[in-house]
């Protein structure tokens, strides 16, 4: 199991660590030579999208990538990631790479003093602590994709069958099972040894 | 402020990383950084240039100018209050700005104690030459670092030297034994808790960028690989001759930084770099403000 990490900017160093932790291999994609690389799955981190979006055409990745996810790449997306993975982003004409039908609004929560933390039920993780920070949400789900998780009344994590989406930043915290329902996602054998879980949650992901 | 606040402040820190901040001084400047890819702007009135050019007092800019910009972008507006002048900071916080910068490119305004960054919800950076200055403005509070540079020169040496001197700092640490640390902790006169994490992570426990004389695609790529994590340009880029090819080059080489080929591509036709001053040509050292 190999995960292609976009490391264009932001925070894909956490997601790195994290992937490792829960014993799988990556490796940062910062322009097309390294697409030729293996991978079961690419992780889109947190950032600033406008940034990474921008990057993704002068590193000539864009259309390589694009592709790849709608030929079935499995993808997971956070906060940023999740806005480059949107068909629709409010108020703006064009989505960046556009392939989850899903609408997002851009800095939900308002400025950073709006940024904060929460423990909230993931569907079939329990509770998870979650961290926002200036964060989007989801404002709509379309065909085939299904909601996750809810802070307040609004959608903070998605899914399609190949896709995964959080409006949070699991990699910011020292729980490992989003990360883990992601790579359970690719290979269902996978699953979480007990001593890689949190002591809040010694829960196995194959009894989902 | 509490914990989970500055845990919060950290990580906003955290996701700037691999990006380049612009100082820009218009809304219309704004939108060019924000096109350019910049993660995020500093809002000020006059960049360090001309700042130093106009002499005088240099104060916290306009809250309505700022205020412009905050609604002409949908990236992080930062802004500088000068050192150690907590109402200016506090009216930045009153206008919901995403992170402060307790800046010595301003005249200080306290030339004893800096802000106590723990009264407040809104993320502060601050700047450092070296190890102790890094962990004492931590220990008053700051969530991100950066080098001090000398600003407004487009001479790089100080942030080199500044971004040198740290990593060799906490290299070192990093290699000691417990007892030892008590003795650094006593000469950098920093909080030996905080002195521990370093030695224990072989990192500054928030974010650390380089700032300070970058001009050019390489000046940018030079300092991510001596170890920063992102980049600062003040006068670099609207003081040349073509900003918008300029910025974006340079963001371009924050995140290419390892790939020599793609720098020598970047650095092609830039126009005019800012007119630079030389270290030894200029009579006012605003590194040396705040220590």
């Amino acid at each position: 199991m190999t995960i292609g990490v976009l490391g264009l900017q932001g925070g894909f160093e956490e997601h790195t660590k994290m992937l490792k932790r829960i014993g799988v291999n990556s490796f940062e994609i910062r322009d097309s030579s390294h697409l030729n690389r293996e991978m079961d799955g690419l992780i889109i981190p947190g950032g600033e999208s406008t940034v990474m979006g921008r990057l993704l055409h002068s590193r000539n990745l864009f259309g390589f990538l694009k592709d790849m996810i709608s030929e079935g790449l499995p993808v997971f997306g956070t906060c940023a990631g999740l806005i480059l993975l949107a068909h629709d982003i409010e108020g703006q004409e064009s989505p960046h790479l556009g392939t989850l039908p899903i609408s997002v609004q851009r800095n939900g929560y308002g400025r950073q003093l709006g940024s904060f933390h929460s423990y909230q039920t993931f569907a079939g993780l329990g509770r998870i602590p979650m961290r926002f920070i200036r964060a989007p949400y989801i404002t709509s789900c379309g065909c085939n994709v299904r909601p996750l998780a809810n802070h307040e009344g609004r959608i903070v994590a998605a899914e399609s069958d190949t896709c995964l989406v959080t409006a949070f930043h699991p990699e910011l915290t020292e729980d490992p099972r989003v990360h883990a329902y992601f790579i359970h996602k690719i290979d269902p054998a996978f699953s979480l040894t007990s001593e890689e879980l949190p002591d809040s949650a010694r829960w196995n992901l194959s009894s989902a | 402020m509490n914990t989970e606040q500055y845990e919060l402040n950290k990580n906003l820190a955290q996701m700037l990383k691999g990006g380049v901040i612009m100082d820009v001084t218009t809304v219309e400047q704004a939108r060019i950084a924000e096109d350019a890819g910049a993660c995020a702007v500093m809002a000020l009135e006059r960049i360090p240039a001309d700042i130093r050019a106009a002499g005088g007092v240099s104060r916290m800019s306009d809250p309505a100018m700022i205020r412009s910009i905050q609604e002409a972008v949908s990236i992080p507006v930062m802004a500088k209050v000068r050192i150690g002048h907590f109402t200016e900071a506090q009216i930045l916080e009153a206008i919901e700005i995403d992170y402060i910068d307790e800046s010595e490119v301003l005249s200080p305004a306290d030339d004893v104690y800096h802000i106590n960054k723990r009264a407040f919800r809104v993320p502060f950076v601050c700047g450092a030459r070296d190890l102790g200055e890094a962990l004492r403005r931590i220990s008053e509070g700051a969530s991100m670092i950066r080098t001090k540079g000398e600003p407004g020169t487009g001479d790089i040496i100080q942030a080199v030297r500044h971004m040198r001197g740290l990593q060799h700092e906490i290299r070192h640490v990093h290699g000691l034994r417990e007892d030892e640390l008590y003795q650094v902790a006593k000469d950098l006169q920093v909080p030996f808790d905080l002195l521990a994490e370093v030695a224990e992570k072989g990192a500054l426990p928030v974010v650390n960028f380089a700032a300070g004389g970058i001009a050019t695609p390489a000046d940018a790529a030079l300092m991510m690989q001596l170890g920063a994590e992102g980049v600062f340009v003040g006068s670099g880029i609207f003081k040349s001759g073509d900003p918008v090819k300029r910025s974006r080059a340079i963001v371009e080489a924050v995140t290419g930084y390892q790939d020599p080929i793609l720098l020598a591509r970047l650095s092609e036709n830039l126009g005019e770099a800012m007119v630079g001053i030389n270290e030894q040509e200029i009579a006012l050292l605003m590194a040396e403000r705040g220590v």
